[in-house]
């Protein structure tokens, strides 16, 4: 469930500006789109201004992940020239925005059916038991905060998790906890699939291409 | 079942890079000028040769589609819009397109939007899929500096620019009206048709909305000719090749490109490395992603999987993401878990679907202890029927189908569990 969209939570900063490097980032994004269709380029802003606060965080004692401020929210209604609650709307309307601070580490749990069939309530509790946290909740440190999340479009490498912009595939409970103990120590886990297979293919081999397979020596 | 030499998405699985040189190596962007020196109706004559169906789920002829866009602009620019919003439960196809083949992808968009008279296209990718878009662009910008993309594009005289736009975790944006209400800036409700998109979508310009894997199959079928792809596939209305994906109970879930109309055992038994536990340890399976209503196991023994075949029986090929369920599953609450994602991607905007999906998650609820009466399976049916068929878009029926396919195949297992629920209640 979303995280409650609170204007006037005491978390929330006074103030929000691009800093240098992602201005250049906001120009960019609003230039793509036609002009006078700048209010397109609400999405991108929001993601961008949500990078930099997860920039921020990571370098801040305690650490935190990315989340939209209020502030950042109207900064970017005055850049395209929307009304403030125009931008409140999207915000609320998709998942991806997060509206109230969270961990340096999301870990969204993909639960529905084809995750479920593979066991997505084990990788669930694994983490849930490994860090001491539950579903909706962030470590005390800052560092992890858990969330079930719909369908994230990785069925046939089921169980799977998506942690900030990466996915961690073809999960078992144990591959799952030196997932969360790489990023415990901020080392950087391998991506995708956890046993080594290559992207969607069968983890048995190849069942088609077999020229191309032979070139490519994973038969 | 498909040859080798008929394969389209070479690089599936990403053994090669996803990079120009590479996918020039395998055939991409081979003269692309002398396809689109033919010209827009040879382009559009030739798709409606191919017999070509949307991938997107829906499974409308491609040809006919583009011939929907005015031929002549009255001033206002045509849009091509691709639906990289890849959400629908059981499919992960796109992906690997994005991640492994994005140019054949962005050769389609050049020769499909020359052919609908757009010099822009927006690809809208689903905004989990972080590192796929980043692929894409990676691709788009090597396309750039290659001549391929933006003035006189590949050297045809045709000016061709490509947009990425990402979403933010949203499936109803897969929805093509919401999807352009979501590149213009707003939340991602659906529209009202008409004015159907080709004549008022993006900015109110005529607009097609096409999905990944119709757009990237495009410059194989022109170079290859109509003929070739329609003469793959069961006939002429359900031709080609088609990207499965088959998860859940199978021993090897994967992706992978076959015939249309390849029956679904083969495919599971071939590709997938059969049912866990063997095929008859099979209950049902789901043949197109989420939305499709499933299909018990003495209908999967015959089944062949296209458009039509699947019709027949009451379901439908969608996306073509197979849910495979052997016989420990837990079926109500493998419908209820479906159930609940309808209820949290519903938009809001029709009642029955903003109220509707949230009766069937808690009756369905319910159900999976059978803290429930025998007539609220009933109930439950007659909810689904006032969702199906009042909404705007087609989640609603989405969200209908798959409750009324386990009322229809499995009421006996939803009875007996409100049978054992009063035995122990007693």
């Amino acid at each position: 469930m979303k995280k409650p969209f609170d204007l006037h939570a005491d978390y929330q900063p006074e103030s929000f500006e691009f800093n240098k490097k992602f201005k250049k980032s906001v120009k960019e994004a609003i230039e793509r789109y036609p002009s006078g269709r700048q209010q397109s380029a609400v999405m991108p802003l929001l993601d961008l201004a949500q990078r930099q606060i997860a920039e921020e965080g990571a370098a801040s004692n305690p650490i935190y992940g990315g989340w939209i401020p209020k502030a950042a929210m109207d900064h970017i209604a005055g850049l395209l020239d929307m009304p403030p609650v125009k931008v409140y709307e999207v915000v609320s309307f998709y998942s991806m925005y997060n509206t109230a601070p969270v961990g340096k580490y999301l870990v969204q749990f993909c639960s529905t059916t084809p995750c479920w069939l593979n066991g997505s309530n084990d990788i669930i509790t694994a983490t849930k038991d490994h860090l001491g946290v539950g579903v909706g909740e962030t470590t005390p440190d800052g560092r992890f905060t858990l969330m079930e999340v719909e369908c994230l479009g990785a069925c046939v490498n089921a169980p799977m998790v998506q942690i900030n912009d990466d996915y961690y595939e073809d999960l078992t409970p144990d591959n799952m906890r030196e997932v969360l103990n790489s990023l415990s120590e901020d080392l950087k886990p391998t991506i995708g699939s956890q046993t080594g297979r290559k992207a969607s293919m069968p983890a048995c081999g190849p069942t088609c291409l077999s020229d191309q397979a032979k070139k490519a020596k994973v038969v | 079942m498909l040859s080798d030499k008929d394969r389209i998405f070479t690089n599936l699985y990403g053994w090669e890079s996803f990079s120009l040189k590479s996918a020039q190596k395998r055939g991409d962007w081979d003269n692309t000028k002398a396809i689109l020196k033919k010209g827009r109706d040879w382009i559009i004559d030739e798709m409606k040769t191919s017999g070509l169906r949307g991938r997107g789920g829906a499974g409308f002829p491609t040809g006919l589609k583009w011939s929907f866009m005015p031929k002549k602009s009255d001033g206002k620019p045509h849009y091509l819009v691709i639906n990289a919003d890849e959400s629908e439960p059981g499919t992960c196809k796109d992906r690997d397109i994005l991640r492994n083949d994005p140019h054949k992808l962005i050769e389609g968009a050049l020769i499909a939007g020359f052919a609908m008279g757009a010099h822009s296209a927006y690809i809208y990718v689903r905004g989990e899929f972080y590192n796929e878009s980043s692929s894409l662009s990676k691709a788009i910008n090597e396309a750039y500096a290659a001549g391929l993309l933006g003035k006189n594009a590949a050297g045809s005289g045709w000016d061709f620019d490509i947009i990425v736009h990402r979403g933010a975790g949203a499936y109803i944006c897969g929805e093509e009206t919401a999807l352009i209400e979501s590149i213009e800036g707003k939340k991602g409700q659906p529209r009202n048709k008409p004015p159907f998109p080709a004549m008022a979508g993006l900015y109110s310009c005529p607009t097609t909305v096409n999905n990944v894997e119709t757009i990237a199959v495009v410059p194989t079928i022109l170079r290859r000719g109509g003929a070739w792809f329609s003469g793959l596939g069961r006939d002429d209305k359900n031709a080609g090749t088609k990207l499965f994906c088959i998860s859940g109970h199978v021993e090897n879930p994967c992706n992978v490109e076959e015939e249309m109309g390849i029956p679904l055992r083969d495919l599971i038994e071939k590709h997938a490395g059969g049912v866990r536990g063997g095929w008859n340890n099979l209950l049902a399976i789901i043949p197109g992603g989420s939305s499709t209503p499933m299909l018990p196991k003495s209908t999967c023994d015959t089944i062949r999987m296209d458009f039509d075949s699947l019709r027949e029986v009451g379901t439908g090929l969608g996306t073509a993401g197979i849910i495979v369920m052997d016989k420990s599953t837990d079926i109500i609450e493998a419908i209820s878990r479906l159930s609940h994602f309808y209820m949290h991607e519903s938009c809001g905007q029709c009642t029955p679907c903003r109220e509707g999906t949230g009766w069937i998650y808690r009756i369905m609820k319910r159900m999976v202890v059978g803290n429930a009466s025998v007539e609220e399976i009933d109930q439950l049916f007659d909810i689904t029927k006032g969702i199906e068929g009042q909404t705007i878009c087609a989640l609603g029926d989405a969200a209908a189908w798959p409750v009324q396919g386990l009322i229809k195949h499995f009421r006996h297992e939803m009875e007996h569990r409100i049978m054992e629920y009063r035995k122990e209640a007693a």
